[in-house]
C-alpha cells in the first residue's frame, strides 16, 4: 500500500483549494478523446470541402440538377438554366474584380442555421474549443462566460436561422421534384440524380423537423397540453424526431455534401446521370 | 466466484491526501459499493464513503470510478476487468471532506435560491384538477434522485470554481423547467430568473449533465434547451416580444 | 469543554427527516416555533424515498365507495385486531387531507382522465386506494417535504432576513442521548458525523422520527440508517416500546445477487398484475389462503384473473393477501423445497402486461433488475423471497398528539412509533402514518411547549452526554463493530426471524447478552473525523436493544399473529390479542410487561359484521363491546 500524493499547485478548476488533491486531468481511462477528435476532424474536412466550393462557383448546373450549395440561384451571373424561378435580385457582385459566387448568398443561412444549432453547438464547443472536451476532463480555459454575452448570446437567434432554414428546404424540394425531368425539361424521368436529390431534401426536412427549436415552436412553449390536443400530438411526433437530432445533423450533412458532389461531378462530366426511365 | 479487485482510493482531506492501492476480494454480482465497504470492514476502517439505499434510488454514493461520476451501488464490479486497476475519487467538483465524501452544500444553497412552487391562492386541498398529460414533463424532472452527479460533471463550476455564486446548475435547472411547466403554478417570472440569476445562459449545452444521470432524465434536451427556448420567448425574441405587446393591449390572455 | 461545544437553542428539535420528521417540523413552524431537524443522512435522503408502491387514502379518486370507515376496517384486519384503534381511526380519517395539502405544496401524482389523483390497487385494500407516481411514491413524498421546507425556509428569509433563523437543518449528525432535566425533556445530545465533533441542542420538546430498525436483520430492505435510533433513544429517555415481537417481512425482496439480496421489490408488481410460482410452475398461493380471508379472495385462476379488469363482480387474487400471509407461503414454498435456484419462487408480470406499461408502471423496477441483476423483468421472471422490511412495534406514545408515554416533552411519530398498524402494516399504510402522525406529533409539541416552556440542560448532563461519546476511542479492546454487527444480524435472523420457536429466542436472547457483554470492548481505529467504524458503535448499541426487546417479546407472545410466527404455538388466540407488550430498559436489560389493549369502541365496533369479530375476539368480549343494545 503506497500512498501516492504528488500534489499540483495550479489553483484553477478541479485543482482548486478545498478539492481533493488528485494530480491528473481526469481519471478517465477509456479513450475520450477519439470522438471529439472525430468530431473536429469531419467538421474540418466538410468546412474545407464547401469553402472551396462556394469560391468555385462552377459545375453546380447540370439539367435538370442543381446543387444544394448554389441552390436557389439568385445572382445574375449563375449558370445559363440554373437561376431560381423567383428571379435574380441579388444582380452580379464583385469584390477585388472577382465575380461573388452565387453560393454565397445563400450558403450563409443553413450555415447560420447549423452554427445556432443545440446539437452542432454541443459538438463544436467540444471538439473545437474543448469546453470541455469531455465529460469530467478538465477544459484548458481559464475563464469561461458561456453563452451569456456576445458573440455566444447571438446563439439565442437560432429560431430565426431555423425559419430561414425552412425556406431553403422548401427550395431543395423544388430542385427535387424538377429533377423529375430528362435533360431536355420534359417531366416523367428519373435518375439517379432524382434519388441524390430527393434524398438530400428529405434529410434536410428531417433535421429541421427534429429541431429543438421546432420542438418548443409546434408545442414545447405550452403549459398545458390538454388544451392543445393537435400541438400535442404534433410534439409528440417532433419529438420522436428529436431525438435522433444529432443523427439527423450528420446524415443531412453528409446528403448536402455528397448531392453536391455528384452535381459537380455531373457537370464536370466525369459521371454520367445515369436514368431509370 | 470471487475475484480480487484492485483498486486506487482517495484517501484524505481537504488540506491533503493521495491515492492508496487497495487489493480486495469480490464476489459475483457485487458492485463498487460492496467492495468499499469490503475495505472498510476488513483493511480501512475508517475509509469515509458516503451511502444510504444502495438501490440507486438516493443518491448518496456518487463518486468518481476511474474518473467518470457515477453511483458506487450501481457500478458492476463485473464491468471491470481483471486485471485493471480502477480508481475511486472523491467528486471533483466540491471541497473533499474526508476520503471518498465530499461537502454538497453548494447544492443546498442554491436548492434555496430557486423561489418555492406557487399555487394559485385559491387552490383547495383535493381541488386540483390536472391531466396525465400535462404533468408528465414536470413528473420525468421529479425523478431527480439528487445524486448531483450533474452537478458534478458540469464544467461551469466544476472547472471554473468562480462560476458557483452565478450558476444553479443542471440540478436546478430541471427544478426551474418543472415549475415552468408545472399547470398549476402562478410564478410567472421564472424563465427571466433562470436567465438572469440562476446562470442559465452559462450552460453550452454539452450535455454531460445528461451522460451522467442515473435516472436517464434527459436534462438538456427535456429541461434545459426547452428553457432556452423560453428565455428566448420573452428576452431574445422581438416578433414574440411584439406579439406579447399587441395582445396585452387587445386584451387577449 | 463545554464552551467549545457547539450549541444551539430550539423549541423543538425534530431527529429524523424523513417524512414524519419533515411533517412535524412544517405544522411546528406554522404554528410559530423554531424548529431544528436533525439527520444522519444528507437532507433528503431519507429511507422515504425507497417508498414505492403509494400513499394510501380513501380518497375514492378511482372507486367512490371507498371511504375512512372501509379503511379503517381493512387497517384493522391487516393488523389482525392489535392495532391501537384509536390511530388507525385517526389515521383513516385524516390521510386524504394528507395527501391534498401535499398537493398543494407541489406533489406531482398520477392522474385519474378527471384528472384527480389517481389511485391503485394493493395487498389488503378493498379498494383502489393509493395515491402514486409510478412506483417512487417515497421519493416524490420526501422532495415534496423538503420543498416545503425550503418554502417556509424561503418565507423566513423573507420576512426575517434570514432563512435559517426558525428552521435549519443539521445533516449528518447522529443523536446518542435524549437530555432531561427534572424529570422531563431539555435537549438532545450528538455529534457531526463529518468531523465527529460534539452538538448539544437545547429544547424542551424532541420529536422522534428516526425510522426503521431492518439492519439488526440480515436480509433486510433497510438503508444503514434503520438502526432504530428513535426506539433506543425512547427506550434509554425512560420512555416504552410496544409490540416489538412484530417485524414485517416484505414477501418480496430480490434474491440474487447477493449483494442487493433483501432489496424491496415492491408490492405494485403483484398489485398490476404480478403472478407468483414455484419451482414447479405452480401458482401456490391459492393453497395459502386462510379461513379468515377467504370470502375476499379468489380461490381459482380464473377469477383471480378476472378480477384485475371487473372488481366488482370477483374476488381478489391470493397474491394480494396481506404481507404476512404471503411472506410466510414463499417461505413455506421455500422450505418445501420448491424454491428457485437460488432461493426464492418466481414473480412474473412479463405474461401479465405488455413491456412498454410495465416500463412506465414500474421503471425504477425495471431499472433495478435490469441494471442489478441482469433480468429484463419485461421478458422473465424475478426471483423473490422474504426481506425484513419494517418493524410495526415502536415506541409506546398517546394516540392523538404522538407523546411518548412517561417522557413528558418526547414525541415519536412514524416507523419508530408503535401501536399503529397492530402486528401486521398494509402496504401503503406507511407513507399515510408519516403524514398524519407526523403532523400530529408536530402539534402535540407544540401545545407542550405553549404550556411548558424552557428546560435548561444542565452542565453536568453535558459532561456526562460527552463522556459516552468519547467512550469508545478511549476502550483498549479489540473487538470490530463490523464483526459484531454481523453477528447480531445472524443471529436476529436465524433466532428471530420470520419463523420463531421457544428454544430458538431464548437461545436468541442469551447471544444478545453475550454479544451486549463483548460491545463494551470495542476498539475505534482512526479519529473523529467521518468515521463509520464510530458511527456504527453508537447504531450497534440500539440494534442490540431491538435485538433484545424483539426477542424477550416474541418469547412472551404464545400465540402467531401478523409479524410474528411461532411454530411452537401457529394458532392466532383470542387473549392474546387483547394483550400488549410493553418492554422497559433499565440500564442493563429489557424487561417485558403486559398490558390490556384499549377496547373499540361502540362505534368503531358497529363498523365490523360480528361473525368477521368472532375470529378474532373472545366471547366475553364480543358480548361486553355489543353492549346488549346492537
Amino acid at each position: 500500500m503506497a500512498i501516492d500524493s504528488d500534489t499540483k499547485t495550479s489553483k484553477t478548476g478541479v485543482f482548486s483549494q478545498g478539492r481533493a488533491k488528485l494530480a491528473a486531468r481526469t481519471y478517465r481511462t477509456d479513450k475520450w478523446w477519439i470522438q471529439p477528435a472525430i468530431t473536429a476532424g469531419v467538421l474540418f474536412l466538410f468546412i474545407v470541402y464547401a469553402t472551396y466550393r462556394a469560391f468555385e462557383n462552377g459545375k453546380y448546373f447540370a439539367a435538370p440538377l442543381i446543387s444544394p450549395f448554389y441552390s436557389p440561384c439568385l445572382a445574375q451571373n449563375c449558370v445559363k438554366g440554373s437561376t431560381s424561378f423567383v428571379g435574380t435580385f441579388f444582380g452580379t457582385w464583385h469584390v477585388f474584380g472577382m465575380t461573388v459566387s452565387p453560393s454565397l448568398f445563400i450558403l450563409i443561412f443553413p450555415l447560420a442555421f447549423r452554427m445556432t444549432c443545440y446539437y452542432y453547438r454541443k459538438s463544436y464547443y467540444r471538439s473545437f474549443w474543448m469546453s470541455p472536451p469531455a465529460c469530467a476532463v478538465a477544459e484548458p480555459h481559464k475563464k469561461y462566460t458561456g453563452e451569456t454575452r456576445a458573440p455566444l448570446i447571438i446563439q439565442n437567434g437560432h429560431r430565426y436561422a431555423f425559419y430561414a432554414g425552412l425556406v431553403l428546404n422548401v427550395f431543395l424540394t423544388i430542385d427535387a421534384v424538377q429533377a423529375f425531368r430528362n435533360a431536355q425539361g420534359q417531366w416523367g424521368h428519373m435518375s439517379v440524380g432524382t434519388l441524390v436529390l430527393t434524398a438530400n431534401a428529405s434529410f434536410l426536412w428531417l433535421y429541421s423537423a427534429s429541431c429543438h427549436t421546432c420542438r418548443h415552436t409546434i408545442g414545447g412553449r405550452l403549459r398545458n397540453f390538454s388544451a392543445h390536443p393537435i400541438r400535442y400530438k404534433l410534439w409528440g411526433w417532433v419529438s420522436v424526431l428529436n431525438h435522433k437530432h444529432q443523427e439527423f445533423a450528420w446524415i443531412s450533412l453528409f446528403g448536402v455534401a455528397f448531392a453536391d458532389f455528384y452535381v459537380r461531378q455531373v457537370s464536370g462530366g466525369s459521371i454520367r446521370n445515369l436514368y431509370f426511365f | 466466484m470471487a475475484r480480487t479487485m484492485k483498486l486506487r482510493i482517495f484517501r484524505g482531506n481537504s488540506k491533503d491526501g493521495g491515492l492508496q492501492d487497495v487489493s480486495v476480494e469480490a464476489n459475483e454480482g457485487e458492485v463498487i459499493l460492496d467492495v468499499i465497504h469490503r475495505v472498510q470492514a476488513e483493511q480501512i476502517g475508517d475509509l469515509a464513503v458516503r451511502w444510504n439505499c444502495k438501490a440507486g434510488k438516493c443518491g448518496s454514493c456518487s463518486v468518481e470510478i476511474n474518473g467518470k461520476p457515477r453511483l458506487a451501488c450501481m457500478t458492476q464490479v463485473a464491468s471491470f476487468d481483471e486485471a485493471e486497476t480502477v480508481t475511486i475519487t472523491p467528486l471533483r467538483a466540491f471541497p473533499v471532506i474526508k476520503d471518498l465524501v465530499t461537502d454538497v452544500s453548494f447544492n443546498y444553497k442554491k436548492a434555496m435560491e430557486v423561489r418555492a412552487y406557487e399555487p394559485p391562492a385559491d387552490l383547495k386541498p383535493g381541488e386540483a384538477r390536472m391531466q396525465q398529460i400535462d404533468v408528465e414533463r414536470s413528473q420525468e424532472f421529479r425523478k431527480c434522485i439528487e445524486c448531483f452527479l450533474c452537478q458534478n460533471t458540469c464544467h461551469v463550476i466544476r472547472d471554473h470554481e468562480e462560476n458557483k455564486k452565478s450558476f444553479a446548475g443542471p440540478r436546478f435547472f430541471i427544478r426551474l423547467a418543472e415549475l415552468d411547466m408545472h399547470p398549476l403554478d402562478t410564478l410567472r417570472n421564472r424563465k427571466q430568473s433562470a436567465q438572469e440569476e440562476h446562470g442559465l445562459g452559462m450552460c453550452n449545452i454539452t450535455k454531460c449533465c445528461t451522460e451522467v444521470c442515473p435516472e436517464h432524465i434527459r436534462i438538456t434536451d427535456n429541461a434545459i434547451i426547452p428553457m432556452k427556448e423560453r428565455v428566448v420567448d420573452v428576452k431574445y425574441d422581438p416578433l414574440r416580444w411584439l406579439g406579447s405587446v399587441i395582445r396585452k393591449r387587445e386584451g387577449i390572455n | 469543554m463545554s464552551n467549545q461545544l457547539e450549541r444551539y437553542k430550539y423549541d423543538v428539535v425534530i431527529i429524523g427527516a424523513g417524512g414524519a420528521g419533515l411533517r412535524a417540523a412544517v405544522e411546528a413552524r406554522e404554528a410559530g416555533l423554531s424548529v431544528a431537524i436533525v439527520c444522519k443522512s444528507l437532507f433528503g435522503k431519507a429511507h422515504t424515498v425507497m417508498a414505492e408502491g403509494g400513499v394510501a387514502a380513501s380518497m375514492g379518486n378511482v372507486n367512490e365507495s371507498d371511504n375512512w370507515m372501509v379503511h379503517f376496517r381493512d387497517t384493522m384486519r391487516g393488523g389482525k385486531f392489535l392495532n391501537n384503534y384509536r390511530m388507525a381511526e385517526l389515521h383513516a380519517k385524516e390521510a386524504p387531507e394528507r395527501v391534498w395539502e401535499l398537493e398543494v405544496w407541489g406533489a406531482l401524482f398520477d392522474r385519474t382522465k378527471e384528472g384527480k389523483i389517481s389511485q391503485r390497487n394493493f395487498g389488503g385494500h378493498e379498494y383502489p386506494r393509493l395515491a402514486h407516481v409510478g412506483d417512487r411514491t417515497g421519493l416524490e413524498l420526501i422532495r415534496t417535504m423538503q420543498q416545503r421546507i425550503v418554502a417556509l425556509q424561503q418565507k423566513d428569509g423573507r420576512d426575517h432576513g434570514d432563512a435559517e433563523k426558525f428552521i435549519k437543518v443539521f445533516a449528518e449528525v447522529t443523536i446518542t442521548e435524549i437530555l432531561k432535566e427534572n424529570g422531563k425533556v431539555s435537549g438532545a445530545y450528538g455529534y457531526r458525523r463529518e468531523n465527529g465533533e460534539e452538538i448539544m441542542f437545547e429544547a424542551p420538546a424532541v420529536i422522534l422520527a428516526t425510522g426503521g430498525a431492518g439492519k439488526t436483520f440480515k436480509i433486510t430492505s433497510n438503508s444503514w440508517e434503520g438502526t432504530g435510533d428513535g426506539h433506543a433513544l425512547a427506550l434509554k429517555a425512560g420512555g416504552h416500546l410496544i409490540d416489538m415481537e412484530f417485524f414485517q417481512f416484505h414477501p418480496t425482496g430480490m434474491v440474487w445477487p447477493p449483494s442487493v439480496r433483501g432489496l424491496l421489490v415492491t408490492e405494485s408488481v403483484r398489485g398490476d398484475g404480478g403472478v407468483l410460482t414455484n419451482s414447479e410452475g405452480k401458482r401456490f398461493m391459492f393453497d395459502y389462503i386462510p379461513d379468515v380471508f377467504k370470502d375476499k379472495y379468489a380461490d381459482n385462476e380464473a377469477e383471480a384473473d378476472r378480477w384485475y379488469t371487473d372488481q366488482a363482480n370477483n374476488r381478489r387474487p391470493p397474491e394480494l393477501l396481506p404481507r404476512d400471509e404471503v411472506a410466510r407461503a414463499i417461505n413455506s414454498e421455500i422450505k418445501a423445497g420448491r424454491g428457485t435456484e437460488h432461493g426464492g419462487v418466481y414473480l412474473d408480470v412479463s405474461k401479465r402486461l405488455p413491456a412498454d406499461v410495465i416500463k412506465k408502471k414500474l421503471p425504477s423496477m425495471w431499472h433495478q433488475f435490469y441494471e442489478l441483476a441482469g433480468v429484463d423483468i419485461t421478458k422473465e421472471a424475478m426471483e423473490v423471497g422474504p426481506t425484513c422490511h419494517y418493524v410495526m412495534g415502536g415506541a409506546w406514545v398517546e394516540p392523538d398528539t404522538a407523546a411518548v408515554i412517561d417522557v413528558p416533552g418526547l414525541f415519536a411519530a412514524g416507523e419508530c412509533a408503535g401501536g399503529m398498524h397492530g402486528s401486521n402494516r398494509l402496504g401503503g399504510n406507511s407513507l399515510s402514518d408519516l403524514l398524519v402522525f407526523g403532523r400530529r406529533a408536530g402539534l402535540g409539541a407544540v401545545e407542550y411547549v405553549k404550556s411548558n416552556g424552557a428546560n435548561p440542560v444542565t452542565d453536568g448532563s453535558v459532561v456526562a452526554a460527552a463522556a459516552k461519546i468519547e467512550a469508545p476511542f478511549n476502550n483498549p479492546g479489540s473487538e470490530n463493530p463490523y464483526a459484531l454487527h454481523h453477528e447480531l444480524q445472524e443471529t436476529a435472523h436465524n433466532l428471530v426471524g420470520i419463523i420463531r420457536t421457544k428454544a430458538e429466542l431464548e437461545e436468541a436472547i442469551a447471544k444478545i447478552a453475550d454479544l451486549r457483554a463483548r460491545a463494551k470492548n470495542i476498539g475505534v481505529s482512526g479519529g473523529r473525523q467521518f468515521n463509520p467504524g464510530f458511527h456504527l458503535t453508537f447504531d450497534l448499541d440500539n440494534m442490540l436493544l431491538i435485538a433484545e426487546a424483539a426477542a424477550k417479546s416474541a418469547l412472551i407472545r404464545e400465540e402467531s399473529r401478523g409479524g410474528h410466527t411461532r411454530e411452537d404455538f401457529p394458532k392466532m388466540s383470542p387473549t392474546w390479542r387483547q394483550v400488549n407488550n410493553i418492554t422497559t430498559w433499565n440500564g442493563s436489560s429489557i424487561a417485558v410487561e403486559q398490558k390490556h389493549l384499549p377496547d373499540l369502541t361502540k362505534e368503531l365496533f358497529g363498523l365490523f359484521d360480528i361473525h368477521e369479530l368472532e375470529k378474532y375476539m373472545t366471547s366475553d368480549e364480543l358480548s361486553q363491546s355489543r353492549g346488549g343494545s346492537n
